[in-house]
């Protein structure tokens, strides 16, 4: 069971001055349970991308396989698609409009066509499992701070039970703990219920730590698709397209670059320790040995 | 007396029922002092809600004081007739690009500032010229803003505010939408802007790799100034920085992390040159001249 994009073009305002290809022959195979980073500069096809996945944008040419089903068959229930894969916007805060917050996650489930108690319970998990205090349930979802009230813009995802979850740019202008809230939420709704996660990101650090495999895009083509240590490897390509690695990474480069036998595979914080400690000690040893 | 100066500024924020009775009161500013000098390169860290952003519509008169004063260049921001002034002396980046462009053509979104406040036409094509060359972006400037990339776009935003030719810029995360490079092009363009020009500039932010170059880092918590003091000095109280729901840059953890693993390296270790001058000395390495 899968996702399967096979030279999925988009070309905006075709025939006209302001034509533009924002997506070029991409191929793609996403895998159930898999938690995907996609990265690349603004304007290389993130956006457009991810909006093909649940059908809101239909491809200028190509195919689009759901579950090995053709979502442009005619007899393709798009609604379902909806309905599976969960699309969470950039800024989806500035979607809620309910008057409480548990009315405003009820909506995507209601809409769904449950019934008002299936999805007042659908509202209850989803609001526990972002971690909302129940207090809260019935006040203006206008009256919380930035971080609270993009959680409540994604438990109105989660509340209709995706297989698929899609976050476009998530922790855009959260505070630190923020970001971390909700990428450990992101991450644990991966964990424990075994969902597809896409996480779209200009923080090349979060997408080190949280991801198993990295797209990069550029200029509405897949660049490269791989592991974050074999995407990260080709940190001096990356930064020609207007991205960088993590921190470590090059920090890990330098430090080789004098002869240092240090990890330049690492990408995380924990991984770049390890291999320092590990290089730091074992010099030592060595130069102990030698003194003997 | 410093170009931004606040002495005990509270702003509460009041919201009223239909019939105008009091609702609420939110108070986003808790008596802050303030004394920014003349030339400063100053960041502005708190939690999202911690008023950072009301701080910074103070200095530009977007919002005036509940109680207590700031003066902008001497102005106090209170007095009606200071508004235009003020506003002139201190311009504001937002963090959206798209919202701050209007003209279909680079340059004429640049020139639009001057034009408003009538300055001559010849001067507006020399100050549009002047502060499109100070971002990098003079190449552009008969390009449409649409096609721009994120940091392009935020840098011709940021001409826009130098054609004005303000005293002091506030940039209220102006890279919270951008990707790595255009967070790069971005701080430079703020960097440059206040070494070649002598703009004082006041940075928020929620990238604390963004503030390792500041001269002073202010932290705000629940509307209250609670920290203040270089980045090194910031940057050294990583646990009093978590509770304050902010972070450290991730070569500060890291450093961290091996001195804790008891390597010999000291606390506040903010950049990666100087992490890897530490580790090549307990390594024996001699970096070599450059």
């Amino acid at each position: 069971m899968s996702i399967i994009l096979d030279k999925v073009n988009h070309i905006y305002s075709p025939g006209t001055a302001y034509e533009i290809q924002a997506l070029k022959d991409v191929n793609l195979k996403i895998e159930d349970g898999q938690f995907i980073g996609i990265i690349g500069h603004t304007g290389s096809g993130k956006s457009t991308l991810i909006q093909h996945l649940n059908g809101l944008m239909k491809a200028t040419s190509g195919a689009i396989y759901f579950h090995g089903k053709d979502i442009y068959d005619e007899d393709f229930d798009l609604r379902e698609l909806r309905n599976r894969v969960g699309l969470v916007f950039q800024y989806p805060e500035h979607q809620l409009f309910e008057t409480t917050i548990f009315d405003d996650v009820c909506f995507g489930p209601k809409n769904q066509g449950l019934s008002k108690e299936e999805a007042g319970l659908r509202a209850f998990e989803a609001l526990r499992n972002v971690g909302m205090p129940e207090e809260l349930y019935y006040q203006s979802p206008f009256d919380l701070s930035g971080g609270q009230k993009r959680r409540v813009a994604i438990a109105g995802v989660l509340a209709m039970k995706p297989e698929v979850l899609i976050l476009d740019e998530p922790t855009a202008g959260l505070d630190p703990a923020g970001r971390d809230e909700i990428l450990d939420l992101v991450a644990r709704m991966h964990r424990e219920r075994g969902i597809t996660v896409i996480l779209v990101s200009h923080s090349m650090e979060d997408v080190a730590k949280y991801v198993q495999r990295i797209v990069v895009m550029n200029r509405g083509s897949v660049m490269y698709d791989g592991t974050p240590k074999e995407v990260f490897r080709h940190y001096k390509e990356l930064e020609a397209v207007g991205l960088a690695a993590p921190q470590v990474t090059y920090l890990m480069n330098e430090l080789k670059a004098y002869g240092l036998k240090v990890d330049t595979d690492a990408t995380t914080i924990a991984e770049a320790r390890a291999s320092l400690l590990e290089a730091l000690t074992g010099i030592d040893s060595q130069k102990n040995d030698f003194h003997r | 007396m410093g170009i931004i100066k606040a002495k005990q500024l509270v702003h509460e924020y009041i919201r009223r029922d239909e019939e105008g009775n009091v609702e609420s009161i939110q108070t986003a500013l808790d008596h802050v002092d303030l004394d920014v000098e003349p030339g400063q390169f100053i960041a502005i860290l708190g939690h999202n809600g911690s008023g950072k952003s009301t701080l910074a519509k103070h200095i530009n008169a977007l919002l005036t004081p509940t109680e207590g004063s700031l003066w902008v260049n001497g102005m106090d921001v209170s007095e009606e007739q200071n508004v235009l002034p003020v506003r002139q002396t201190a311009g504001m980046v937002f963090q959206n690009p798209d919202n701050q462009i209007i003209a279909s053509v680079v340059e004429e979104d640049v020139g639009f500032g001057p034009e408003n406040i009538g300055v001559p036409t010849e001067e507006i094509w020399q100050r549009v010229e002047e502060s499109l060359k100070s971002v990098g972006m003079l190449e552009y400037r008969t390009h449409s803003p649409n096609k721009l990339s994120g940091g392009q776009k935020q840098r011709v935003a940021i001409a826009g505010v130098v054609a004005m030719q303000p005293k002091c810029i506030v940039f209220d995360e102006p890279t919270a939408m951008l990707d790595p490079n255009g967070r790069k092009e971005v701080i430079r363009t703020a960097h440059e802007l206040n070494q070649k020009k002598g703009v004082t500039v006041i940075l928020i932010t929620h990238y604390m790799e963004e503030v390792v170059d500041a001269d002073r880092v202010i932290v705000m918590d629940q509307g209250k100034v609670v920290m203040q003091g270089t980045p090194r000095e910031i940057f050294s109280q990583v646990g009093k920085l978590k509770e304050y729901r902010l972070d450290v840059p991730q070569i500060t953890i890291l450093a961290d992390l091996l001195r804790q693993s008891g390597l010999d390296i000291p606390v506040g270790v903010l950049t990666r040159e100087e992490l890897v001058g530490h580790i090549l000395r307990l390594a024996q390495v001699e970096p070599p001249a450059k």
